[in-house]
This record gives structure tokens, sequence and C-alpha cells, in this order.
């Protein structure tokens, strides 16, 4: 042998039996077993969870998420400080978090949005360092560029083998799609799985496999999807946002990107998940399909691709009941990661692909920046969500909302949070007239040939300011309690802790 | 016109506003308002309260507004309501309510 050769073998390790490095492999029953914990707090000893460290969970069932709250519980009772809460979101549901803010528990946050008691107990000054909110696409890619390192992600699936073969369409409480929790299993450090039934191996489909499995352990009850349609993902029947939905849906109709073949999503809003309502006879008359919908996924676009007007439905949380059911017959309804539904850092993000989306919003101003995070009184109360993903990347972004929710402008002269620039925003659909960006002119043109009430911004802008009165300024603090990311991670803006 | 008895105008839902007047403890006016936008349009509506209350002529009593983001003209509209109730009022002053 050449010396070179005799370097390379001492620098090699000596066979030591078969199972030097799998030892399980030599009992027959652990070489089965060995992932499965008789309880959580096995799970959590096991997992090597230490202070100060990132924990991770999934949002899809939204306000009737029973994981997030459980698994912190634990944690503070086992004693955990400092730690880093990175769910894909929070919701109203969270509020006993705030008791854990409080002790200590948790001092960090990274999230997609917050509601109710939370929000506010953030919102007026509750953590001394400010929560990073993302998008869903922006999640992901702060997870890929290694600032927000999850060390052990705890996702609750309905079912799960021995294994940890899981999904969210078959056993007793099913959410759907687990696409926010495929990026947690592909990255975290350490994956346990909290399964409601653990079926015999191997499970299918397996939208979390596996080779990215460390724990699974069974868990009475992960979520309940009756409430996963609750708040944001509700179904209207309110007459000025079904008004909203269906003028949105003439929008789309003579945007000029209403093609054979053409490509839609509508958001999480009352208006926008309505539009789909309007779309089918206007698809129907023209005689044309829809090539893919994507995103959360609601029963209007389940009904569409029943009915042969969608051809695949791309899902990267299902925003009820209709939309897991789908998931679970429909070959034809795709269960995807948000990597790959709206990460900027992506090889390919199907929001890339999209011609036309419905997005909400919370405050829209005169530059067609748009707020979806804090309420006009300052305090936070919404999500990021897809919104700055889909916004920067399809064809034409619709935003849809009421001139006025109660006596509170929506289009307003400057947004109190900017979450999704204006630059790329088209249209503003609301009850009182639709406006078109001055970037798009041929939109301009094309909606006021088809006698579609367009007005400017300002114009709304106006008439809302002259039905409630101008409201007076918030007042703010200097302390900041939240740092808005946009999609590429950069810093768009920044939210203050509110004053009183 | 004079408050004479306990009265109510209005609802508690969204946009709307509950209003109740009474001859109340003293000889004074006094207002109280709480509101989901207090901090935005808190002055606003009080003022169009005790502009309301005045174009009617009322002087005295206890007039409490829980106001759910309601426009001034809903607000103005509750707030005739109540007080041409509290007062008894059998004739309509129209000059007064416009």
């Amino acid at each position: 042998m050449t010396d070179l050769a005799f370097d390379l073998l001492d620098r090699l390790p000596r066979f030591d039996g078969f199972a030097k490095q799998t030892p399980y492999l030599k009992d027959p029953e652990l070489k089965r077993s060995r992932k499965i914990c008789p309880s959580l707090e096995d799970a959590i000893r096991r997992s090597g969870l230490k202070d100060g460290m990132t924990i991770s969970f999934h949002h899809a069932f939204r306000e009737g998420d029973k994981t997030i709250n459980t698994v912190v519980d634990l944690l503070a009772r086992m004693g955990f400080k400092d730690l880093t809460l990175a769910p894909s979101s929070l919701l109203s549901c969270n509020a006993p978090l705030i008791e854990h803010i409080r002790n200590g528990v948790i001092s960090r946050i990274y999230t997609s949005g917050m509601r109710g008691k939370l929000a506010e107990a953030i919102s007026h000054g509750l953590m001394a360092h400010p929560v990073n909110i993302h998008s869903h696409g922006g999640r992901v890619k702060l997870i890929q560029d290694g600032e927000l390192k999850i060390d052990v992600a705890f996702l609750g699936v309905s079912t799960a083998d021995c294994f940890g073969n899981a999904n969210g369409i078959s056993g007793r409480s099913r959410c759907g799609s687990l696409g926010y929790a495929k990026v947690d299993a592909r990255h975290a450090g350490t994956v346990i799985l909290l399964a409601e039934e653990i079926v015999p191996f191997p499970n299918a489909p397996a939208s979390l496999s596996q080779d990215e499995v460390d724990y699974v352990v069974k868990v009475e009850q992960i979520g309940d999807p009756s409430k996963i349609s609750v708040g944001a993902a509700r179904i209207t029947t309110n007459p000025r946002e079904l008004l909203i939905a269906r003028l949105s849906a003439e929008v789309m109709v003579h945007s000029g990107y209403f093609e054979q073949g053409f490509s839609m999503q509508t958001g999480s809003g009352a208006s926008a998940t309505a539009t789909t309502r309007f779309l089918e006879g206007y698809m129907r008359k023209k005689g044309i399909t829809a090539s893919f919908a994507l995103g959360g996924i609601t029963g209007g676009i389940v009904d569409l691709h029943k009915k042969g007007l969608i051809e695949r439905v791309i899902d990267t949380q299902s925003f009820d009941g209709d939309a897991a059911e789908s998931l679970r017959t429909s070959p034809n309804h795709i269960e995807i990661s948000t990597n790959e539904y709206a990460n900027a850092g992506s090889k390919g993000a199907y929001v890339d692909q999209m011609d036309l989306v419905i997005l909400s919003a919370l405050e829209i101003d005169v530059d067609f920046n748009v707020n979806v995070i804090t309420g006009s009184d300052g305090v936070m109360r919404g999500a990021s969500g897809g919104h700055s993903d889909v916004a920067a990347a399809a064809n034409l972004s619709i935003v849809v909302a009421p001139l006025i929710r109660s006596r509170i402008p929506t289009v307003v002269r400057r947004c109190t949070t900017v979450v999704t620039p204006g630059e790329c925003i088209g249209v503003l659909v609301t009850d009182h007239g639709i406006a078109v960006n001055p970037r798009r002119p041929e939109i301009a043109q094309r909606l006021k040939a088809a006698g579609l009430p367009v007005m400017t911004i300002e114009e709304l802008q106006q008439r809302a300011e002259s039905l409630t009165g101008e409201p007076r300024p918030i007042e703010f603090l200097d302390k900041v309690v939240g740092i808005v990311r946009y999609r590429d991670g950069s810093v768009i803006d920044i939210v203050r802790q509110v004053k009183g | 016109m004079k408050i004479v008895k306990e009265a109510l105008a209005g609802t508690l839902e969204s946009s709307d506003l509950l209003v109740k007047v009474s001859p109340g403890p003293g000889t004074g006016l006094e207002v109280v308002i709480s509101s989901e936008v207090m901090q935005q349009f808190g002055l606003q509506i009080d003022h169009v309260v005790r502009d309301t209350l005045a174009r009617l002529g009322v002087t005295a009593g206890l007039v409490v507004v829980e106001d759910k983001g309601a426009l001034d003209c809903a607000i103005r509209a509750r707030v005739q309501t109540a007080v041409m109730r509290g007062a008894e009022a059998q004739t309509i002053d129209w000059s007064a309510l416009s």
C-alpha cells in the first residue's frame, strides 16, 4: 500500500460489529418501538431540550389548537426557562401563554401573527424582546438562513405509526394539510410527534415521513377541527361582504388574466373566501377552467374543484373540513409545504406561478401599502400569513375590504403598520368602489371598459373620512414590541408599544 | 326638554350604540361615554352627544352612552330617541332634530 492509503485508513473507523451505530437492531422489539415514548414528558427529556432553546409548532388547527398551550404548560411545570417560541402562527386560543411569558418560560417569539388577549398584552409591552412577525414563506427563509434554528418541534398529527409516518387526513381530529409541519419536520434538530392515534406501520400517506421524526407520543387530543374555520377563516352571510365578493369576482373576470388555465388564490378573509362563490357562474359562462387554486383552501374552492372548474388544488393549509376531506379523497388535491408554497429562498414556489389572488386588509393606504397585523388602535390583531408572499409573486393582487369597519376607516392616508408594500398591490375593491394602483394603468382601463365603479384611492380615502370623521392619531411609546420581517428577511416596519 | 324618567334607545350591536337617560341624582347634566373607538373618536363622540342634547334643550339628567363604533348620524338618532322617550314627549319638534 502507498503512504496515501495508510493515511486514509488511519483516519477511517474500523468495523466494530453490525450494530455499532444501530444498537436497537439487536433487539427485535426495540428496533420497531424505539421512537414511541410513554409520555410527552419522557419525549421532552429524550429530546435534550434545554433552557434557551427554540421550540416550534404548527397552527393548522387555528382557534381549535390544543397542542401549543398543553406543551408549553408542561414545559413550565418541568422548569424550562428562556425558550424561544416559534410556531407557524398564534391565535386567540393562545392567551394562556401570557402567564408563561410573565414567568420567564418563554422569552422570545417568532410568529406569523397573533390575536386576542395575548396580542393585546404583547402590544402593551409584555415582552422584553420584540416579537418577530414573518410571512409563511418568510418563516422558511428565516429557518434556511439560520436565524431561526428550531431545536425541538412539537407537531400534532391525527395519526402516526410507530416510526413517525404521519398525516392530518386520517383519524379523529383531522386538520388536513400539514404544510407548516412539513417544514419543521425537515429542519428541526429533534422532531416529536404528538399523535392522537398510533396506527399500524406503515401509515400512508406520509405527510411527515419517518426519516425526519425522532419520537412519537400518543396524546388525548391535538385540536378541535370544528374551530379551524372560526375567526379569520369564517364563511360570511353579511350582505356587505357578499357585495365586495361579487365586485372582486367581476374584477377577476375583467382583469385580463381570466383565461383558460388561469390560477387563483383566495385569502382567509370573509370577502376573499366568498369570492369563489361568484366565480362559478362567470367560469361556466366563458367556458373556462382554472389550472390550479393555491393556498389556504376553503370549501368554496373544493366545490369548484369537484365541479371540474379547478383542475388541481394545491393545499398548504386546509381552512375547513371540506378542504381536509377533499385532500383525503381527491388525487388532484395536493399537499405542499410552505417552502413549496411561498418561500422566496425556495428553488420553486407555487406563488410564482400565480395569476390572480384575493387578499384581505385591516388597513390600506393611499400608496396601496397594506396592514394586516395591527388594528387602527395600534394593537396587534392579525397575521402576516401568505399576504406579502403571494402579493409579490402574483400577476395581479386584489385587496378586498369594507371601506369602514364600524367607525374605523379601512382606507387611510398612512397605514399604522406596513406588511405588504403597495408596489405589489394592483387593485382595491371596497363596498364603495374600486381603486386601481396607478402602476397598473392597463388594469384600470379594462375595469372601466367593463363598467365597474373605478375611482382613485384618494377618493375612497376621503369618502371613508367623511363618514367616520378624522381619527385622532394613536399614541405610541418608544418601546418596540414587534418587528415586521418582509418575506426576504428584511425589516419592512416595526410596531411600538401602545400608550395606555 | 326635561328628562322625567329612565329611558333607553339603541343596541349593543357593532356600529350601533346604547343610550340610557335618567333624571339623574343632581341638578346638572352628566354625560358618561364609553366606546370601542374611544382612542380615535372619544372627543368627537362627546361633542356630538352634547350638541344633540343642547339642541333638544336638555340641561339636566344623566346620559350614559355605550358606543360600539357608531357613525355620528346614528349617535344623534339614538340620543334624540332616548331623550324623547325619557321626557315622555308627545309631540315632536322637528327643527330640534335636524
